[in-house]
């Protein structure tokens, strides 16, 4: 039926997405009480707009933009303010952030939805207000939305791919919006479109997810949609990365060191359209996203709509997870996910998923390089791994760059598949580090 | 379950249960990814050793129990001497990844049935502490062990290394001619003395592929050892790159340099097989070209290597004074390999349109 994309290399972990892909999202109770960092986006974090003791409403702004690449932030319910302060943030370190006690009245802050049709709006107006939304990229990379949305005018944009690969393991939050609110994101797709001005936009589905494909598919014979398409992917790891996804649909390649907008091309997750619709629409800021639980231990895994700045130890108790036999718990998918060391850490815009693991994956070699060459035939940026990861620990930083250590876009794949269970991208983000250290002391030194 | 109700939690629930659960979890920190594929470096060596089991099958079978004798003898000194070196130096035991169980099974598959059970035991300490720990141990040798071993053994003991028998269960084809003189060295001398018999030829043939015609014990039964490469390939365990374009390049070599006159007639074809089937190449083109440490990393460059070891092979095989040629073939590669993985590296993602 479809011809399906696809790019060179990649990893086939199992889906282990069973668990969940047929659960309905459900909206998760707010907590009694939020944590929302007020840096939640790539970029300057927000700046604090309430204080100790002011109460807030849902949706209201509680931090506004800290710079052009920032969002402001929005409460998740209606209470007090308790604190304004340093908090654990899923990251692993300490960030500002919001505390409000929950006064359970759920009053919301006046929503203003978009004074006229969005198809009357001219393309500021509209990035104006996905700016004042609060929307950041949810697939995980949180780049502001309205700073991908406005490419320099000498980077004209024909290509927007809807990213609803979904292909980290475990995860189905995208799937089940695919399903459950496909008009929603079909029109976040065209807002996104007309704001672009692209000519195509493509819907971009792993093909494990027949039912998301027919139910988009069937969508799209309206001829209001008649400017979008789907593109069927096959399922495989990384295709949701955004390089390998505009190579898969478009054959292009991002240039090395550049952003898709330098081919014409912007991805965005299907959340993130979805964000867009109730933006624009309904006026509504982003203060809650679907979140997958899942993992070998928890006993009721679900999709759930929850509040941002809920603790993940409310949602972990919600679902039923086997304390006694934890070891790890992962925001995101386990491909990428970030391990969490405390339970107090909030749901953030990005989290994709919490997974919850019952072992503990080794930190350190077990067995020499083998040299069996299997991460070089798997790494989607045609990297050789083995000898970037060799240099990169002895120190040998100028060779790794020799070799493109930051092409490198981190997806794991080498590690998952080596057989000697080298954590070969462990040393190689440790190598990034210290060139990035490295340049920035350049920096400095030079301007002095 | 009672699930929903602690979903809404109420404060004092929540703060009854956090510190509880807190005080025993220590959450284990690591970075991405968090799941690994199970396939180990021990796994894969297994899976080598269990493709060579059909080898060494057939080797029982048509060899007797000199070869159990022969493949006992050098696996037990191959891992002896890991064992004991690792203790010696005090570093950590390394025969639990069964790579020297591999190198002792190798070198005994490349011994004619009739060598002596000390020179088994001399190779096999020579592949692992001056070929393989000597450098470093696993993945830091340059040179494959079992094949270093082997040419020591040729270099030091001639007579004994090429002391092939026939087989001792006889012949189903139907040629017997063979004992004392591999089928290679037959048609070498068949070749120099300019008499080309197409009916010998094809005859031998056909003994070659089921594996009773003299030769070292591992190396006759193109079956056994075919088979063996089709459980690597389809465990993904071997790059299928690396066999084919050697056998291949051998094969598209001797074809040319046919003695036969002509490129279209069955006879042309004959000698090409001959030197695939014949002397050590399956043996060495599924097994010992693909060691993984001692081979190229890049697709390409693994191409290029089975390339290089055919037109050595061919080379030596056609013009040296040797009829085998594998063995050197390969280690000569190996020597190579640093070389051809720098020159083969792939164009990355993003490379193509580099604005610099
Ligand atoms: S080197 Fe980087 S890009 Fe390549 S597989 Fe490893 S993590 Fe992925
Ligand atoms: S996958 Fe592991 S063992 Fe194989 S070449 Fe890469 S680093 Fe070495």
């Amino acid at each position: 039926m479809f011809k399906k994309y696809s790019f060179k290399g990649g990893i086939h972990p199992p889906h282990n997405k069973k668990q969940t892909e047929s659960l309905t999202i459900e909206e998760f109770a707010a907590p009694d009480k939020v944590i929302i960092p007020l840096s939640q986006h790539i970029g300057a974090p927000a700046k604090a707009v309430v204080k100790r003791g002011d109460r807030v409403c849902i949706g209201q702004t509680i931090g506004d933009a800290g710079g052009f690449v920032s969002a402001p932030v929005h409460s998740s319910v209606s209470g007090t303010v308790k604190s304004v302060g340093m908090f654990p943030h899923p990251t692993g370190k300490q960030t500002m952030a919001v505390e409000i006690e929950n006064d359970g009245t759920d009053e919301f802050a006046p929503l203003e939805s978009f004074e006229k049709p969005w198809k009357e709006a001219a393309p500021g107006e509209l990035i104006q207000k996905i700016n004042n939304c609060g929307i950041v990229g949810m697939g995980g990379a949180t780049f502001p939305t309205h700073v991908k949305l406005s490419p320099p005018s000498n980077k004209p944009i024909d290509t927007l791919i809807i990213n609803g690969a979904e292909c980290e393991p475990y995860l189905t939050a995208d799937h089940r919006l695919m399903l459950e609110r496909t008009e929603g994101l079909l029109t976040g797709a065209l807002i996104t479109r007309k704001i672009l001005g692209a000519k195509r936009c493509t819907i971009a589905i792993e093909d494990n997810k027949a039912d998301a494909i027919a139910a988009i598919s069937q969508k799209l014979s309206d001829p209001k949609f008649k400017d979008l398409s789907v593109g069927v992917l096959k399922s495989k790891y990384p295709q949701g990365g955004e390089k390998q996804l505009i190579n898969a649909v478009t054959s292009r390649e991002v240039p090395s060191g550049g952003l898709p907008m330098d081919i014409g091309c912007v991805v965005e997750n299907v959340s993130t359209a979805l964000a867009i619709y109730d933006a624009i629409i309904d006026g509504k800021p982003l203060y809650q996203r679907v979140v997958t639980i899942t993992g070998p231990l928890t006993r009721t895994p679900k999709n759930l709509l929850v509040r941002i700045g809920t603790p993940v130890m409310n949602i972990l108790q919600a679902c039923d997870v086997d304390f006694s036999m934890l070891k790890k718990v992962v925001t995101g998918g386990p491909m990428m996910g970030i391990a969490l060391s405390t339970l107090d850490v909030p749901v953030i815009k990005s989290t994709s998923g919490l997974l919850t693991l019952d072992e503990k994956t080794p930190g350190i070699r077990e067995y020499p390089c083998i040299n069996c060459g299997k991460c070089v035939k798997i790494c989607p940026m045609k990297l050789i791994p083995s000898r970037i990861c060799k240099y990169a620990e002895k120190g040998k930083l100028d060779d790794a760059a020799e070799w493109n250590l930051m092409d490198c876009m981190e997806c794991g794949s080498c590690t998952y598949t080596c057989p000697s269970k080298i954590n070969l991208v462990h040393y190689i983000r440790l190598g990034k580090y210290q060139i990035q250290a490295k340049r920035a002391a350049q920096n400095t030194e030079q301007k002095k | 379950m009672t699930t929903v109700p602690k979903t809404t939690t109420s404060n004092q629930n929540q703060q009854s249960i956090s510190p509880q659960v807190d005080e025993k979890m220590l959450l284990h920190l690591s970075t991405s990814p968090h799941i690994r594929q199970p396939m180990a470096v021990p796994e894969i060596m297994k899976w080598v050793i269990l493709a060579l089991m059909p080898a060494f099958v057939s080797s029982v079978i048509f060899f007797g129990w000199r070869s159990i004798m022969l493949t006992v003898v050098s696996v037990g000194s191959a891992v002896g001497t890991e064992w004991f070196i690792n203790k010696y130096f005090k570093r950590p035991c390394t025969i639990k990844d069964y790579s020297a169980v591999l190198t002792g099974l190798l070198l005994a598959l490349n011994f004619p049935a009739t060598l002596p059970w000390w020179t088994a035991v001399i190779g096999s300490v020579f592949a692992i502490a001056l070929a393989k720990l000597a450098f470093g141990g696993l993945g830091s040798n340059f040179i494959n062990p079992a094949l270093a071993g082997r040419a020591f053994l040729v270099a030091s003991y001639p007579a004994a290394m090429t002391n092939f028998n026939a087989p001792f269960f006889g012949s189903i084809s139907g040629i017997d001619g063979v004992s004392g003189a591999t089928p290679l060295s037959n048609i070498k001398d068949a070749f120099l003395a300019g008499n080309f018999d197409p009916q010998l030829f094809s005859s031998a043939l056909r003994s070659l592929s089921i594996g009773n015609v003299g030769g070292c014990i591992g190396e006759t039964s193109a079956i056994a050892l075919l088979l063996g490469g089709l459980i690597l390939v389809w465990k993904r365990i071997i790059d299928i790159r690396i066999p084919l374009s050697y056998i291949g390049t051998v094969f598209i070599l001797f074809w040319l340099s046919n003695g036969s006159g002509s490129f279209f007639n069955s006879a042309s074809l004959i000698t090409p097989t001959y030197h695939v089937l014949a002397g050590g190449l399956l043996l060495g083109a599924i097994f010992m070209a693909t060691d993984m440490v001692t081979s190229p990393i890049t697709p390409k460059g693994r191409i290029i290597f089975g390339i290089g070891c055919g037109v050595l092979t061919f080379t030596i095989r056609k013009f040296g004074g040797y009829p085998e040629g594998v063995t050197y073939s390969i280690l000569l590669m190996n020597l190579i390999v640093p070389l051809i993985d720098r020159y083969t590296r792939p164009k990355i993602y993003g490379e193509v349109m580099k604005r610099d």
